[in-house]
Formats: C-alpha cells, sequence, structure tokens
C-alpha cells in the first residue's frame, strides 16, 4: 500500500513540476513582450502629441471655429470602443473591463467595436450591434489598423450612426495594477470660451481652410487614442498575465515541497515496515 | 540652393531628419511644393507621391506619402504622415494584395461607410504600387 501512494505522489510531483514549467515560460514571454509593448508605445507618442497639439491650436486660434467633431448632438446612440485580450490566464484582466465598460453603457442603446478575441466573445453574448468583428485578434492590430479603424469610427460618426463615441481599455499603471477605463473621444472636448482670434504675429496659413484641415486631421487623432489605448491595454494584459502566472509559480513550488515532504514520509514509513518485517522475521528463525 | 530643417514623423518613429531644398507633397486639395523661407503654413495631407530634394544630393528622393499633415513654422517644416515609405523600401508584394482585397471588397454590396474604407483601402495601394515602380 505504501508502494503504491509513493508512485502516486511522484507522479503528482511531476505533473505540478510541468505546469509550473508552463506557468514559469508564460511568465518570460509576458516580460519580454511587456517590454516592446512599451518600446512601441514610446515611438509613436511624438507623432501623436504633435497631433494633438495641432488639433487644439486650429479649435482655439480663431473665435468662428466650427466642426462637425466639436459639436455635442442630442445623443440617441453611443458607440463603443471595447479593447481586450485575446486569451484568458491573466487573472481578472477581461472580466474587469468588461465590468467597467457595463456600467459605463448602463441600458443606453449602443454599437460596438471590439477588439480582441475575448471581446468579440463578451459582446456577442451580450447581443450588443456589432459593428465588425475584423480586428479580433489584438495583438496583431497594427497601426495601419488603427487608422482603418478610426476612418470607419469618424465617418460613422459624421453620417449620424452613433452620436458619442468612447474608448473602454485598460490602463497600465505599473506591473502590479491596472485600471480599467472608458475614454470619452467624440466629439471632442472644445471651450468655445477660451478661444481667441489670432494677432497678426501668429497668421498661419490654413490650406483650404482651418475647419478643412481639422476635420482631414480628426481621423488620425482618434486612430492615435485608439493605438495608445491598445498599447496600454496590451501592456496591462501582459502585466496581468505576468502577475498571474508568477503567482500560479509560486503555488506550484510551494505544493512539490508539499507533496516532496509527504513523499519522504511515505519512504519513510515503507523502509520502517520493512525492518520490522525484517526483525520479527529473525526473531521467529 | 537655399536649405531647410526638414523633419518626417510618423507613428513607427522618424524617418527623416536633415537640411532638404524642397519638398514636394500630395495635400488633401492637390500637389505643394515647399521651399526654404515659406510663410507659415498647414495643411492636411491626401495620399500620393511625396519627392525630397535633400541638400547636397542630386537626385531626389521618392516616397508614398499617405495622410496625416504638413506644417511650416519658422523655417521649420514638419510633416507628420500616417504611413510613409520610400520608393525603395515600399512591399510591392502587399500593396498588389491589399489593392485585390479592396477591390474584392468593392465588387460587392457595401454600406456608405465601409464603402468609403475600402475605397481608401484600395487609393493607398495604388498610390504605393505607382511610387514602387518607378
Amino acid at each position: 500500500m505504501a508502494g503504491a501512494s509513493m508512485k502516486d505522489i511522484k507522479n503528482r510531483i511531476k505533473s505540478v513540476e510541468s505546469t509550473m514549467q508552463i506557468t514559469k515560460a508564460m511568465e518570460l514571454v509576458a516580460s519580454s513582450k511587456l517590454r516592446k509593448a512599451r518600446e512601441r508605445v514610446e515611438r509613436s507618442r511624438p507623432y501623436f502629441n504633435t497631433m494633438h497639439q495641432a488639433l487644439a491650436d486650429i479649435a482655439y486660434s480663431n473665435t468662428d471655429f466650427a466642426s462637425p467633431f466639436v459639436t455635442p448632438r442630442a445623443v440617441k446612440k453611443t458607440c463603443y470602443v471595447v479593447i481586450a485580450g485575446d486569451r484568458g490566464l491573466a487573472g481578472g484582466y477581461n472580466s474587469n473591463l468588461f465590468k467597467a465598460v457595463a456600467a459605463h453603457m448602463e441600458e443606453k442603446p449602443v454599437c460596438v467595436l471590439p477588439i480582441g478575441k475575448k471581446a468579440v466573445e463578451y459582446c456577442e453574448r451580450r447581443g450588443y450591434e456589432i459593428l465588425t468583428k475584423e480586428f479580433a485578434v489584438a495583438e496583431e492590430v497594427s497601426i495601419s489598423d488603427c487608422f482603418v479603424i478610426a476612418k470607419r469610427l469618424s465617418n460613422g460618426f459624421e453620417q449620424g450612426q452613433f452620436d458619442e463615441l468612447y474608448v473602454g481599455y485598460t490602463n497600465f499603471v505599473s506591473m502590479l495594477s491596472q485600471n480599467p477605463a472608458v475614454l470619452k473621444v467624440l466629439p471632442i472636448y472644445y471651450d468655445r470660451t477660451q478661444a481667441k482670434d489670432n494677432g497678426p504675429q501668429s497668421l498661419i496659413i490654413y490650406e483650404p481652410s482651418s475647419e478643412a484641415v481639422y476635420d482631414a486631421i480628426v481621423p488620425e487623432y482618434i486612430s492615435g487614442l485608439v493605438y495608445g489605448a491598445l498599447c496600454e491595454s496590451w501592456a496591462s494584459e501582459l502585466g496581468a498575465r505576468r502577475t498571474a502566472m508568477d503567482a500560479a509559480s509560486k503555488n506550484a513550488g510551494e505544493m512539490i515541497e508539499d507533496l516532496n515532504l509527504k513523499y519522504n514520509r511515505a519512504r519513510q514509513g515503507a523502509i520502517t515496515q520493512e525492518i520490522t518485517e525484517i526483525v520479527a522475521g529473525a526473531e521467529q528463525g | 540652393m537655399k536649405s531647410f530643417h526638414l523633419q518626417i514623423v510618423t507613428p513607427d518613429g522618424p524617418c527623416f531628419d536633415a537640411q532638404a531644398e524642397k519638398v514636394v507633397v500630395r495635400s488633401i486639395t492637390g500637389d505643394v511644393c515647399i521651399m526654404a523661407n515659406h510663410a507659415q503654413y498647414i495643411t492636411a495631407l491626401g495620399m500620393g507621391q511625396a519627392k525630397v530634394a535633400v541638400a547636397g544630393e542630386s537626385q531626389p528622393k521618392t516616397a508614398a506619402c499617405i495622410g496625416g499633415m504638413l506644417t511650416v513654422t519658422k523655417n521649420e517644416v514638419r510633416i507628420l504622415a500616417s504611413t510613409f515609405e520610400w520608393a525603395p523600401d515600399i512591399d510591392k508584394a502587399r500593396a498588389q494584395l491589399s489593392k485585390e482585397k479592396a477591390e474584392k471588397a468593392l465588387a460587392g454590396q457595401l454600406d456608405p461607410v465601409e464603402k468609403k474604407v475600402q475605397e481608401a483601402r484600395l487609393k493607398r495601394a495604388i498610390v504605393r504600387l505607382r511610387v514602387a515602380e518607378q
């Protein structure tokens, strides 16, 4: 009996060890990908910062500025871009985001553009109107995909498919903490009282007009926001996965220790029993 | 010829930062050429070929420049492009594939928003192919 349980324990140890190898590997993969993800954000930042600055400069440089993208209108439908992961095993990463988005949506009529496999699955399950399922793999969404997304969203907004646009993503605060957030994108916040007319010094030629330039740049701005949110989310997913896998590896380590103790105890028991049997046999002889 | 400082930045990082004598880009209303000492100027870019005459080089460099904007402030020219690819760097096979995909999508029934997206995609692919083949 002791032999059988020793073998059981040994098998158990082996299986936990191989699980630990997997969680360790996943943790390492997540950390190395995370570094790349953050570098990618850094590289794209100057472009979008300048873009954002230009938008603000244009909007606030004359008092009679008007664009459909800054004009709030009655909200009949709201659009959400929901950015989640492609895979589970990342702690509460996906479910936390869905909770935050659902709380923000309340019971409004909405349409969604899910990014990431888990987001597509979630939106289908909840029965939301889905704009496109083209971006089901969050890991592979590139900057050019973001431009396509932004074009689609800004066209949809102009044509009245929806009247407000939000992006639901996860903010990467640090390795250990990631916060889901919902960001308002359209209409763009614009405080008319801040606008002032250009003095003669800073005369800038806008071709063909400041409004036309503004409206042409808005999709770029949206794609920048979506890309930024996507990178943040991707980094958060990796961070969450790393933490979850780290905890799993630790648990596995503890389990192995525990099992080793049990194994040694069982082995000791078996030896003691054998000796007792031998001694008893010798005494009889 | 007088030169000016030209910077070209894309979301993938900077791709040109040097003195240039002349730059031609396609804006949303047509081609514009910027030379040294241009007045302060901002325009949005369309899709088309860009030509950069680099100071000290006899041949101008060509590129496919898509989307974004061009600003001139105090003789500093900055192009912020969604994509900017020098002619030798263009992946022709990918552009061809993208063109075929867009054509196929446009052949079917599409809602107006989707149609615009696919048309833009087709146009981008055509621009890149044309620049690459010159």
